[in-house]
């Protein structure tokens, strides 16, 4: 009843193909096979995720993957993706797992809201004529400048940012040492910030501490005091979009001698970070292992909290502001990971757009904006996006996926399988080594580049010259087709208005 | 038709003011004749002046202005002043048939005094108590507001050209030793005269040109502070972030400068040492008090004025100093206008403030609204 049927289809044009066989050598997912008969590459299409590994290497440009055209009976509400989910769920009692982000086609609140120009009553400006500042500072700011003498009082710590982008938590055993040396050597260029995700901080990467934030979650892999000290800022995990409320889990085929070492869990074991902190059961609790973290590191880092962007959103956030955090990081559902239940990501948490919106809103209204700074991450897919969320109110951006995108990921989902045929979300030697980490860096760096020169002519064309000014600038936006209350809680003006 | 306050209108102007350092007073008519001479850059929607040292039998009553709808509002008004404040002298506000001025609202001022048991009650400084009264004044009562709300100074507006603003407010008869003026050029009607300028609140008054770009980030930290941007417009804005930096900070104005106007990142980056740390600090605290886009302002104070750029100087703005006197005006003729020849002329740069404070003790003042050097 249920044979695995193809999601994909192979298109090969036999006309161009000459049988090299890159094909079957690039596909970890064993899609592409050399008939023993007649020595013709055949392909098995139920194994294809649609990677574009193949598509991309074959040197004879032969190949193409297309949609299988698997229709049931067209019933809009039991459609394919229920029913193959109900099959195999049926076949093995088991959750569904999954990666990436939240696929559902859910509104776009970025996509509906447009910014602003200069016309006529004031000047728009040429970044390549005139400076154009995009430095940010990431860090509780004290509410007034206070003098002693002519000399300012030491401001608390800050991470100063040449572009208000960084990478975002990715771990060591989620993805590629090679993927991490990428982004970390990219941060560093660019003069931002790369994540190490709760996997713990290998080796090779403590001499990018300076532009490293290291990352503290509930399973506390990898943390010792000179994990603590080797990054520029350390983030508690509380919570991520794409799986809000629920922890991770590292199968121990993944669990190899470096990722062993570096999580410091014996080899091959299951790497388990339970739901939630073992001891943070209350906002109280949390104040306690920020001042703990801040106490190990003698209050020289600013001290990140990062959560998923739930219903209550606005409430917690302004309960971690008061319970010491210097840097708030929002994730919305549209966030990715390298593995989580299907139901879970796509079916918890809220929009980033909203869930930033009413942070900041709330946080101003408490008078406590400036005490910590915002960071959101959760789908920024593009510069435009990352100029829409600073004009609703955050500081900075995270980005995850277009970051892998950059390195070469094609979006398959299938980053829990750990086939990928990238060498991103991979531990296995043969395909990590794919990624060339100083190709990487030079990619995800220009990634950056591009989107500051876009940014620099949206800022410009707004006749603003410097990020902060459009920090939480709502009426640099308009909105297209919203509800009043969307708009209220936005706190922005419909088109025309 | 909305008015200003309920949208947001942007603007073209005139601006030009002057002060005598020696703190000597001179009548109205001169800056009438400067700011009259850039008729073409005002549109007859919005005129205005501030002046200081003209109360000087007032000097220690916080002199307010108000426009009232009609004299309903006046008496509810009227009746919470009372209830605050104790009333040394009220009445209208002399003015001049003027042709060119219609619709004028009533408009009256008061000399007064916060009552003492109210500045117990609520334990604040006369200085804040009248903020916050002016504030709910501003924001509750439809129908009556009050532009000028200083010590020895007052403002005086309205819908017009600024020139017939100045002949109906009679400003020929009063003495002052800094004057500022405003023409306007709206792009609507701001449908009623609290939309003209001068914005002021206590000692401070702004008259500015431009449209700030970073008018919604300013706005929305101000309003962490309390402050209510009720006009929506930027020299409202200007105002309360004067007022936030200088006299609640207590900031001295080269540090207020450098929030405002701020110097490039890559200038700060090679300043020596302390100064760095100075400006660093200051716009990483301030950073949403950066005043983005074209402006041109004159900021008057109880003991100077301070004329600025933004950083870029995409508004024009010329200085002079002739004797005692510092002018400032958006355009030269202005000043040239009144002192034919000064001897010296320049054009400030971008983020560039020109200062003129009194000279020690000609003039008693009070440090609520003070430029601090």
């Amino acid at each position: 009843m249920t044979v695995k049927k193809p999601k994909f289809l192979i298109d090969r044009d036999r006309e161009l193909c000459n049988d090299c066989g890159v094909c079957v050598r690039q596909c970890a997912n064993e899609v592409h096979y050399a008939d023993e008969k007649n020595k013709q590459i055949k392909c098995k299409p139920a194994e294809c995720v649609n990677c574009q590994r193949c598509v991309s290497l074959c040197p004879k440009g032969a190949l193409a993957v297309k949609q299988a055209p698997q229709e049931f009976s067209g019933n809009a509400n039991w459609n394919i993706d229920i029913i193959n989910a109900i099959q195999a769920q049926a076949d093995s009692g088991g959750i569904l797992l999954t990666g990436m982000g939240c696929s559902r086609p859910m509104p776009s609140y970025f996509d509906r809201m447009m910014l602003n120009a200069s016309q006529v009553t004031n000047p728009s400006i040429d970044p390549l004529r005139e400076p154009m500042e995009l430095r940010t500072f990431l860090g509780r700011k004290p509410a007034s400048l206070t003098l002693e003498g002519s000399q300012p009082t030491e401001l608390p710590p800050q991470l100063e940012l040449e572009i208000p982008i960084m990478f975002s938590a990715m771990s060591f055993g989620a993805i590629s040492l090679n993927a991490i040396k990428s982004l970390a050597a990219a941060a560093e260029s660019e003069h931002t910030f790369y994540n190490t995700g709760e996997g713990g901080l290998h080796k090779d990467l403590f001499q990018y501490g300076k532009n490293t934030i290291t990352q503290v979650a509930s399973g506390r892999f990898g943390v010792d005091i000179d994990y603590l000290n080797a990054g520029s800022a350390i983030e508690i995990k509380i919570g991520q979009g794409a799986k809000p409320g629920i922890g991770g889990h590292l199968p121990g085929e993944k669990v190899g001698r470096d990722v062993s070492e570096t999580r410091m869990i014996p080899i091959e074991s299951d790497a388990i970070s339970p739901a939630p902190h073992h001891d943070i059961y209350s906002i109280e609790d949390l104040t306690q292992l920020i001042f703990s973290l801040k106490e190990a590191i003698e209050y020289t880092k600013p001290i990140f909290v990062k959560i998923a962007a739930v219903h209550n959103v606005a409430a917690i956030a302004s309960g971690i502001a008061r319970a010491g955090a210097d840097v708030i990081a929002i994730d919305g559902y549209r966030g990715s990971t390298g593995a989580a239940p299907l139901r879970t990501r796509d079916h918890v948490g809220i929009p980033i757009e909203l869930a930033l919106a009413a942070v900041d809103s709330r946080l101003r209204d408490e008078g406590i904006r400036n005490e910590v700074s915002l960071v959101v991450g959760g789908s920024i897919r593009h510069s435009a996006d990352v100029v829409k969320a600073i004009a609703l109110g955050a500081d900075a951006v995270y980005i995850g996926t277009a970051a892998l995108i950059a390195l070469g990921c094609h979006v398959c989902q299938k980053c829990y399988t750990g086939k990928c045929n990238w060498g991103i979300a991979t531990q296995r030697p043969e395909l990590v080594k794919r990624l060339n980490p100083e190709a990487g860096a030079e990619r995800a760096a220009n990634l950056i580049r591009a989107w500051k020169h876009e940014i620099k002519e949206l800022l410009g064309g707004m006749g603003i010259n410097a990020i902060e000014s459009l920090r939480g600038n709502r009426l640099m936006l308009r909105a297209v087709g919203m509800t009043n209350k969307e708009l209220e809680i936005l706190g922005v003006k419909a088109a025309g208005e | 038709m909305l008015r200003e306050g309920d949208i947001r209108i942007p603007s073209g102007c005139a601006i030009s003011g002057f002060i005598n350092r020696k703190g000597n007073r001179v009548a109205g008519d001169q800056i009438i004749r400067s700011i009259a001479l850039m008729h073409d850059r005002s549109n007859g929607l919005g005129g205005g002046f501030a002046a200081y040292g003209i109360y000087p039998e007032f000097k220690d009553y916080y002199a307010f202005h108000l426009f009232y709808e009609d004299n309903t509002v006046r008496e509810n008004t009227e009746r919470y002043l009372t209830t605050h404040f104790n009333l040394e002298m009220g009445g209208p506000i002399p003015t001049r048939k003027t042709k060119g001025i219609t619709n004028a609202p009533l408009i009256w001022r008061y000399f007064v005094k916060p009552k003492l048991e109210m500045l117990y009650q609520t334990e604040l400084s006369p200085n804040e108590f009248v903020v916050e009264r002016v504030m709910e004044i501003n924001t509750l009562c439809r129908g009556a507001y009050i532009f000028s709300s200083g010590k020895n100074m007052g403002a005086f507006k309205g819908v017009g050209y600024p020139e017939d603003i100045g002949e109906f407010y009679r400003l020929d008869e009063y003495q002052g030793y800094t004057w500022t003026a405003h023409g306007r050029f709206p792009t609507n009607t701001p449908g009623w005269w609290g939309g003209a300028h001068p914005f002021t609140l206590l000692d401070w008054s702004v008259v500015h040109n431009g449209e700030i770009s970073s008018y919604d980030a300013n706005r929305r930290f101000l309003e962490m502070f309390g402050y209510k941007c009720t006009l929506q417009t930027d020299t409202e804005a200007i105002a309360y972030i004067f007022d936030l930096l200088l006299r609640r900070h207590c900031l001295p104005l080269d540090v207020a400068v450098s929030v405002v106007a701020s110097p490039f990142w890559a200038e700060i980056d090679r300043m020596p040492e302390q100064k760095k740390k100075l400006y660093r600090s200051a716009r990483i605290v301030y950073s949403s008090l950066l005043i983005n886009g074209p402006f041109s302002i004159i900021l008057g104070s109880d003991n100077g004025i301070m004329a600025l750029n933004d950083r870029l100087k995409l508004r024009p703005l010329t200085a002079a100093e002739h004797g005692d006197f510092l002018y400032v005006a958006s355009e030269e003729s202005a000043i040239r206008e009144i002192c034919p020849s000064p001897e010296r002329v320049w054009s400030p740069r971008g983020g560039e403030p020109v200062i003129g404070v009194l000279e020690d003790g000609v003039v008693e003042t009070d440090d609520s609204a003070c430029l601090k050097l």
